[in-house]
């Protein structure tokens, strides 16, 4: 792992994902929407590096999601 | 100052269900994963949420400037056991039955990241038995219910609510519904 690679992971649980649309609104610069509404991270997966100035978003976008289907990670 | 106290609690008792109607619908927007009139789905969430948190506080407010009213004749006990009154103990008992499913709910809200979906869905949906046993209760003890203003006000939630949950039921209500529904062999 480089230097600069973020510390923090954005898990998406597909299991519980509906695609409700508010972690793509709230992390637009991280996640896209695929054409069935879910969201979707270009090369990541399940397991989205956040960077540090995104880290605030990404916390707010794991207390609304409303399905609860997102949770932080540190690698 | 117990007139003011009785005009207190009878207008707070309006403004609890208003808010509580507000939020139900907002409750149908969000399920619905639309963006209503473009605005951000979070932020639909977020004002459901602190329309609930705001209609507890009336609500609160509704129970404790009637405690002791004469008329009313509440003890403390039937802020959470319903049936017991001594006015009106059917009325009031509904209101009861909707403090404690109201607890419920907000609770089970608030702590949503604590007792997982399943809880949170299950008691969430107890809403949709909340809201018509707080508006009979409006109806059946308000002291304003045969008021002109009064029946239009109810009659405005029930359209307004009777009308989101029709919605509600359509096929076509979940954003995405007919695109996910499409790819199906």
């Amino acid at each position: 792992m480089t230097r600069d690679e973020p510390r923090t992971l954005l898990h998406i649980d597909w299991t519980r994902c509906d695609g409700r649309g508010l972690c793509t609104e709230i992390l637009p610069e991280l996640l896209t929407r695929d054409d069935w509404g879910f969201p979707l991270a270009p090369r990541h997966g399940s397991d989205v590096p956040v960077p540090d100035r995104l880290v605030d978003a990404a916390v707010e976008a794991v207390a609304l999601c409303p399905r609860l289907a997102l949770s932080l990670l540190q690698r | 100052m117990n007139e003011a106290l009785w005009a207190l609690g009878r207008s707070t008792g309006v403004v609890a269900l208003a808010l509580i109607t507000v939020s139900v619908l907002l409750g149908i927007v969000n399920r619905s994963g639309r963006s209503p009139a473009g605005l951000p789905r979070f932020s639909v969430a977020l004002v459901h949420r602190n329309v609930s948190l705001l209609a507890t506080v009336f609500l609160g407010v509704h129970l404790l400037s009637l405690l002791g009213d004469s008329y009313a004749q509440l003890r403390l006990v039937d802020f959470v056991v319903p049936f017991l009154g001594a006015a009106k103990p059917f009325w009031l008992g509904l209101g009861t039955v909707a403090v404690d499913l109201l607890i419920a709910v907000v609770v089970t809200g608030l702590l949503r990241r604590r007792v997982g979906v399943r809880v949170f869905r299950a008691v969430h949906w107890l809403t949709y038995l909340l809201w018509p046993v707080a508006l009979a209760h409006s109806i059946g003890n308000g002291t304003d219910a045969g008021q002109a203003w009064f029946v239009i006000f109810a009659l405005a939630c029930v359209a307004s609510v009777g009308a989101a949950v029709l919605w509600r039921l359509t096929p076509g209500f979940v954003e995405f519904r007919s695109v996910r529904m499409e790819q199906r062999p």
